[in-house]
């Protein structure tokens, strides 16, 4: 059923009675050509773009909770490509192109809102090396201005110019950055999967990766083991879990990351803003609510809530940056499991073993990669090879000494 | 965890005073070990969902290296030990 | 009239009238009201507009969960938005302002949006608004936006204070009730530390609105008395006005006191607000139930509030909602409700009771439709009359409020903050608090019992079972006698058929019984779906009220259990806490401690100017008198450097005193050149690996004696650097003997650089310091002409003949005074970091601008430190990977400008000369960049693909992000006296 504003004129004319469901609930079959694990959004995505992009529509994506019960319906939102290294600079830009034609390609609004960035510097190194990436952008064709204080204030008058611990001098601005409806691009990549025939599988745990000669022929599940050609993992903070049924080693560590959102406030945020002299961040929904963050917790954990110093100190960052929210109330706050990389960024590459292809590392960074991540993952289980934007993120960087370190603060996964 | 640390010196603790440096499972290997020793050591990791062993650095405190032993699922603490000293009777076995 | 304030009772101070506004008019009030009892009392039932509908809605409770009654309180920098009129405790001189309205509450233009509202079910605006494109951006979201949130944030700094505090007992008990109380008092009574905590701002919870007796008295006089022999019992804390919001590890519980949102003119020597971290060894959760709303048509109009809210602005404040209510029941609270309005002489017009029959007491006269239900209800901003049906014939009845009971729900939210859910109950028809531990038990109505003495009961058992677990137990508390109760049990009604209206769930949202059919029509089956795709619980109230209806609504359209539903997950806040409670006093100039130099008042008398570094305050430059930028003063004091002599402050570096004979091994296996033979008296520049093989961090390390050495690192890394070591010495090497202690705050430290600086050194320092006696990296201690014993360090980054002195830190001003003195004659200035930087950058001298965290040591010319013959250090093996030693790396060099005018910065980037601007011509970046007077010039230094190979070549530094294209040469990055001849003056 094709989503228009028809649609809803003439369902709303029989009472919205006639809308059918956005997905089957279909039983898994004994095999597929491929199956990924983790029906989140990078899962998703993948399953849409193997079935649209690469015509292999006999594939099922197994989810042991909901669709979507994962970190693309636990983050804060953002999407930008305002990346400095090689690596990671032209894969950020790709999934930024998809982003803003994604709801056309698959026929829902996820409000792909591009308010803009604001990275505030408040040195004159963070300056240089927000310079640096700027500029690195800007030689990949990617939006970047510098911003002085004043163009600054002119953008988010709200924010500490006076008594502010660390003045703010200016800032890195990306006008294409923003924020997207985040169950939305779940549900829309599910729905567009499903329809061109994907198996979308609930509440469906894989349990076990079955091997023979070396090749992966299935996964155990808790609904029966089911047979595949390829096996694709997309299972972000629970990737060593699945992993170590296929005895890989892998760099990664999970972490909880917390995120908070407000009471519904009229829009006082308009852009994405980050603070240069914290980990905070934050912008405003649609529907009001401030949504915003700031540091992992810093321990190991797969527990999806975090503890309340964290808390304290998100706050204490945002009422720094922005002292206008001291009386505003914060609503609900939640915890995301994050796959902690050991240098910070993702990996999408095959694995020692041919059938199996794996995709994880994506730290608190997997959203705004959402649609690339797919579409490289798609391409690379599709084609057994690397798509070009994705080329760096493979998983033997680290023994030949080729990390992605973005932040440069080397193997210890929770100072990425 | 992580709200209140029993450090074996200076007794439960909030979290505040201590900074964590990660999984404490990893041992570094000897200077002669294979490459693929080192690279296991620096950037593999288990990260099993459960039982963990982690440092946690007591930095306004007795600035001891602790190993936490604790579930990473439930954020139960099992036991905390001086590093140095679990290193000791790890070398006297 | 309709709702009125009675003639007597009520647990309010009638002697106390205060004033107060709404919507700019003028009412009264008494203390002990919330906003929402006076505003029922001066007959204003319309409060507030919904969000999407803007429909108009008054109190639906008289807690904590009220979805509909927000407001924003006050004006100016102290205005609050989306504050619940129901728990603002009232106050002289309130201003509060109804939201989401324009232009008036009455006459709301948004309200529009209900005409509409068969085209705006749940979701429709993730099937539309994507044709075309462009009007995304330009209409439909702007248009969104502007209907986004409901109340304004004042968006001005706050003017109060708030604070933070850690509190510590034996039992926590939260809720102040029936249950809490008696908790309290028997655990009070054995003598253990108890912290009682209740959101409101009176103790007793639903004892305030009872009509019951206890003990023989009237409720609210037996919770009088229980609160004063609390209240005298010094082991005893009575926590009022305090929201426990959350449950965190190792039972820390996040609370947060309203000190002063009630009081008028609040005193600027107490905080706003003060947020409690409670450590509890035991913690009993008695926070009571929540009565739950009915879900029939027309169910949100004003007037139409819990039974239980109306028997609470009735009993405790004094306020009957209507001069004629109607009930609407499943249950006996209905009864209860209609019994106390009518003792108190209001007119009930008739209970519809949805239950064939029931055992409940009927008042005398008073009509009862049994098998009855509500189908719609008229009137516009104010319930007018309702539709009853009973056996399919309607009959409408006149009414001015009408008070509905679906049954009770256990709060439980934070005991399900942490992982466990909620367990139904096919029994209490709830869903009942899990089985968390021992540590914390829910208690009371929070446990699923019903009646008022069972939770008394109760209360007393929990904190008995707590005690023996605490090993305190002493004798126990007798119950207290209950009279006059009531049957508050019930039968499910989770929907009401045949609405002529909307029935809704969520009221704030506008989620009505609709959106959750279309959700489950649409494939949005699990809870969490059917709630994020509707937005059901995800409004301020986070479905206190509508989450158990809506998973009840929900099992009955799948004809499956709730148990089978389930809940959505349950996450801090229980109430939404301000974002100033939660930051304490970290704010503005306070965000971050204050770190300044021993010689910050040396430094400020010498005219500096100040830069944040990190924690610290540095000097930047000394202008002086003419000076018209900082770049004239910074020339200035490179020149004088260079020609005369310099003082900076260097005391913000990393100072680590290193002891112990295990040290000289602990240095060599930390940094990667060799430590074993540096002789005692003599300093070594150091570079640290991390384990990747990457450059941490780099330093002087000199060896005062056999066993004692003196680290330095970069400003930035100080800390770090010693974690590094300690973690090095107690997890690889427990056997070397080496201890470590920071000293940056403990010693002054300065550098005297520039040709003069042996001689007005030698007029300090009593030691003789000529080249020879203490030559080039010679470092030990030295007596001063004072007689002060001080460390003197031969080392320079600025490539001048230099000295580093280090005095303890309270003779620092008094020693750099000295040194500004002997100097005088010889031409001495002081000089800040700016020009430090701009004479390293001469020198060649890297800092974190270059070792960025991914460069090698080799990277940066350093290479040949690296001591390979040793068997290990920190880095070694990795350091050796193939994309760490591979020939395309970047690496440093110097840049200067073809045409000498032309500036370069920072962070531009270098491409081949000619070469089109791309990622794939990208071949470095200008790490270091500044005027160099000495050259006359802009110099740089960059990270160059190959770089070493490569001097002599020219390359563009392109700097697109700011609009310059400068053709530069590459060259060797030293570009002051490469020989070094300097440094052995």
């Amino acid at each position: 059923m094709r989503y228009s504003a028809y649609s809803i004129f003439k369902q709303a004319l029989s009472g919205n009675r006639m809308w059918k469901p956005a997905w089957r609930e279909p039983q898994p079959k004994p095999h597929y050509d491929v199956i990924i694990v983790g029906g989140g959004g990078h899962g998703l995505a993948t399953a849409y773009y193997l079935a649209k992009e690469f015509g292999i529509t006999n594939v099922a994506v197994l989810e042991k909770g909901y669709l979507g019960s994962g970190n693309v319906g636990r983050n804060t939102t953002i999407i930008r490509s305002n990346y400095l290294l090689e690596g990671n600079n032209p894969f950020y830009e790709f999934s930024l192109k998809l982003w803003e034609g994604l709801e056309r390609d698959f026929n829902y609004n996820a409000m792909v809102s591009q308010r803009g960035m604001l990275n505030l510097f408040h040195s004159d190194g963070q300056r240089d090396a927000y310079a640096r990436k700027g500029n690195g952008m800007r030689l990949h064709g990617v939006d970047a201005e510098l911003l002085d204080r004043e163009q600054v204030r002119r953008k988010a008058p709200y924010l500490n110019f006076d008594h502010a611990r660390f003045p703010i001098m200016g800032a890195l601005y990306q006008k294409r950055a923003g924020t997207v409806r985040h169950d939305a691009v779940a549900w829309g990549y599910g729905r567009g999967a499903d329809a061109r025939g994907v198996d979308l599988i609930q509440h469906c745990e894989v349990t076990g990766i079955r091997r023979e000669n070396g090749l992966v022929v299935g996964v155990e599940t808790t609904r029966g083991f089911i047979g595949c050609n390829k096996l694709a993992l997309a299972a972000a903070g629970n990737t060593s879990t699945v992993g170590r049924m296929a005895d890989l080693e892998l760099p990664i560590e999970s972490h909880v990351l917390q995120a908070f959102v407000s009471e519904g406030l009229k829009p006082v945020v308009d852009h994405v803003i980050t603070y240069g002299a914290g980990h905070f961040y934050i912008s405003q929904s649609d529907k009001g609510g401030l949504v915003f963050g700031a540091e992992i917790d810093f321990y190991s954990s797969y527990a999806q809530r975090g503890n309340l110093a964290t808390v304290e100190h998100t706050m204490e960052e945002g009422v720094s940056l922005i002292p206008g929210l001291s009386r505003a109330k914060v609503l609900r706050s939640w915890g995301g499991v994050m796959d902690m990389s050991m240098d910070g960024s993702p990996i999408i590459d095959r694995t020692p073993i041919d059938n199996l292809y794996l995709n994880c590392g994506w730290c608190y960074g997997g959203f705004k990669a959402t649609p690339a991540s797919g579409f490289c993952f798609a391409h690379l289980i599709a084609k057994n090879e690397t798509h070009h934007v994705s080329r760096f993120m493979r998983l033997d960087r680290f023994e030949r000494g080729y990390t992605i370190d973005e932040a440069g603060r080397g193997p210890q996964p929770n100072l990425h | 965890m992580a709200s209140l640390i029993t450090c074996p010196h200076c007794g439960t603790r909030p979290k505040e005073e201590f900074s964590i440096r990660g999984a404490a499972a990893p041992k570094r290997p000897s200077p002669t070990a294979k490459d693929e020793a080192w690279h296991r050591y620096v950037y593999v990791r288990d990260n099993p969902k459960g039982r963990i062993l982690e440092y946690w650095h007591h930095v306004a405190g007795c600035r001891r290296f602790l190993v936490v032993e604790r579930d990473n699922l439930t954020h139960e603490v099992f036991g905390v030990t001086d590093a140095a000293e679990l290193e000791r009777a790890g070398a006297d076995e | 009239m309709t709702s009125y304030r009675l003639g007597s009772g009520g647990a309010i101070n009638r002697g106390q009238s205060l004033t107060f506004t709404f919507d700019g008019r003028s009412y009264k009030g008494f203390d002990g009201d919330t906003l929402a009892s006076a505003l029922l009392a001066n007959d204003q039932m319309l409060m507030a507009r919904s969000f999407k509908y803007h429909r108009p809605r008054g109190v639906v409770t008289a807690g904590s969960a009220e979805p509909n009654a927000l407001m924003t309180i006050g004006s100016g920098a102290r205005a609050e938005p989306n504050a619940r009129a129901t728990t603002v405790e009232l106050y002289n001189g309130l201003a509060a302002a109804s939201q989401n309205r324009w232009p008036s509450l009455k006459h709301d233009f948004g309200a529009v949006n209900d005409l509409f509202s068969p085209f705006l079910g749940a979701g429709f605006y993730y099937k539309t608004f994507m044709w075309p494109g462009v009007l995304w951006e330009k209409l439909y979201e702007p248009l969104i936006r502007r209907a986004a949130g409901l109340g304004k944030a004042t968006m001005q700094a706050d003017p109060d204070r708030y604070e933070k505090s850690w509190a510590h007992c034996d039992l926590l008990v939260i809720g102040a009730g029936p249950t809490g109380l008696m908790a309290a008092l028997a655990a009070g009574r054995a003598g253990v530390r108890v912290i009682l905590a209740d959101e409101g701002f009176r103790f007793g919870g639903s004892l305030l609105s009872e009509s019951a007796a206890v003990g023989g008295r009237p409720a609210a006089e037996f919770t009088a008395d229980v609160v004063e022999e609390l209240a005298s019992l010094s082991n005893v804390t009575l926590m009022p006005r305090t929201t426990v919001f959350g449950w965190y590890d190792d039972m820390v519980f996040g609370a947060v006191e309203r000190v002063q949102k009630h009081v008028a003119s609040p005193s600027p020597d107490l905080p706003m607000e003060r947020l409690w971290r409670i450590v509890a060894k035991r913690a009993i959760l008695a926070t009571g139930a929540e009565e739950r709303p009915l879900v029939f048509g027309g169910n949100d109009k004003p007037g139409v509030m819990t039974a239980g809210a109306a028997r609470t602005y009735l009993n405790r404040y004094g306020v009957a909602v209507g001069g004629k209510v109607a009930v609407f029941t499943n249950g006996g609270s209905g009864y209860r409700t209609a019994a106390d309005l009518l003792a108190k002489g209001v007119d009930v017009t008739a209970i519809i009771d949805a239950r064939p029959q029931s055992a409940d007491p009927v008042p005398d006269g008073l009509r009862i439709i049994r098998n009855g239900s509500v189908i719609a209800t008229k009137g516009r901003h104010r319930i007018e009359g309702l539709i009853a049906e009973r056996s399919g014939f309607e009959e409408v009845i006149g009414c001015d409020a009408l008070a509905m009971s679906g049954g009770w729900s256990p709060i439980v939210h934070l005991m399900c903050q942490r992982g466990a859910k909620p367990v139904w109950s096919d029994e209490k028809q709830a869903f009942l608090a899990p089985d968390v531990g021992g540590a914390f038990v829910a208690a009371g109505a929070a446990a699923g019992q019903t009646s008022l003495g069972e939770c008394l009961t109760d209360g007393a058992a929990k904190a008995h079972a707590a005690l023996e677990a605490l090993g305190r137990l002493v004798g126990s508390l007798e119950t207290p006698e209950v009279e006059g109760e009531y049957d508050p049990s019930f039968a499910p009604l989770w929907y009401v058929p045949g609405a002529r209206d909307k029935a809704f769930v969520d009221f704030q949202n506008d989620v009505h019984v609709g959106d959750l059919g279309l959700a489950q029509r649409e494939g949005f089956r699990h809870i969490e779906h059917t709630k994020r795709y509707t937005t059901a619980g995800m409004a301020t109230d986070q479905g206190k009220l509508g989450n158990v209806n809506t998973a009840g609504i929900v099992a009955g359209m799948r004809g499956v259990s709730p148990a089978e539903i389930g809940t959505t997950t349950f996450r801090p806040f229980y109430t939404p806490v301000s974002f100033g409670a939660l930051a304490g006093t970290a704010r503005a100039e306070h965000a971050a401690p204050v770190r300044t130099s021993p010689l910050h008042g040396w430094a400020r008398k010498n005219g500096a100017t100040f830069v944040e570094s990190g924690l610290w305050y540095r000097s930047a430059w000394f202008p002086r008198e003419g000076e018209k930028t900082w770049r004239e003063s910074v020339d200035r004091e490179v020149l004088n450097v260079r020609t005369h002599a310099g003082l900076c402050d260097v005391s913000t570096l990393g100072k680590i005193e290193i002891f112990g004979p295990g040290a000289a091994e602990f240095l060599d296996r930390i940094y990667s050149n060799s430590f074993l033979k540096l002789p005692v008296g003599r300093a070594r520049y150091g570079l640290m690996l991390r384990e990747d093989g990457i450059v941490f961090d780099d330093g002087t390390v000199s060896r005062l004696s056999e066993n004692q050495y003196v680290m330095t690192t970069t400003t930035a890394f100080a800390a770090e650097v010693l974690a590094h070591l300690e973690f090095s010495a107690q997890t690889f090497w427990p056997e070397l003997d080496v201890r470590f202690v920071s000293s940056t705050d403990q010693w002054a430290q300065m550098s005297l650089a520039g040709p003069k600086a042996r001689i007005i050194m030698s007029r300090v320092v009593q030691d003789d310091i000529s080249d020879a006696a203490f030559p080039y990296l010679a470092a030990r201690e030295v007596t001063l002409r004072s007689g002060l014993k001080a460390r003197l360090f031969r080392i320079s980054f600025s490539g001048e003949l230099a000295y580093e002195l280090a005095v303890p830190a309270g003779y620092g001003e008094a020693v750099a005074d000295a040194i500004m003195n002997a100097g005088r004659e010889e031409g001495i200035c002081a000089y800040g970091v700016e020009a430090l930087n701009v004479l390293r950058v001469e020198k060649g001298h890297v800092t974190h601008s270059e070792l960025d965290g991914r460069t090698t040591a080799d990277d940066v010319g350093f290479g040949r430190m690296m001591a390979m013959q040793k068997p290990d250090f920190i880095g070694k093996r990795l350091s050796m990977r193939f994309g760490l030693t591979a020939a395309d790396r970047l690496q440093l060099v110097g840049l200067k400008p073809v045409e000498a005018d032309k500036e370069i910065k920072a962070g531009a980037h270098l491409l081949k000369d000619g070469a089109k601007p791309s990622l794939a011509n990208d071949q470095g970046f200008v790490s270091s960049a500044c005027f160099s007077p000495t050259l006359g010039h802009f110099i740089a230094l960059g990270m160059l693909k190959s770089g070493r190979e490569r001097i002599g070549e020219r390359v563009m530094v392109w700097d697109g992000l700011r609009g310059s294209e400068v053709l530069s040469e590459v060259c060797p990055p030293v570009f002051v006296d490469p020989e070094n001849s300097k440094l052995h003056l």
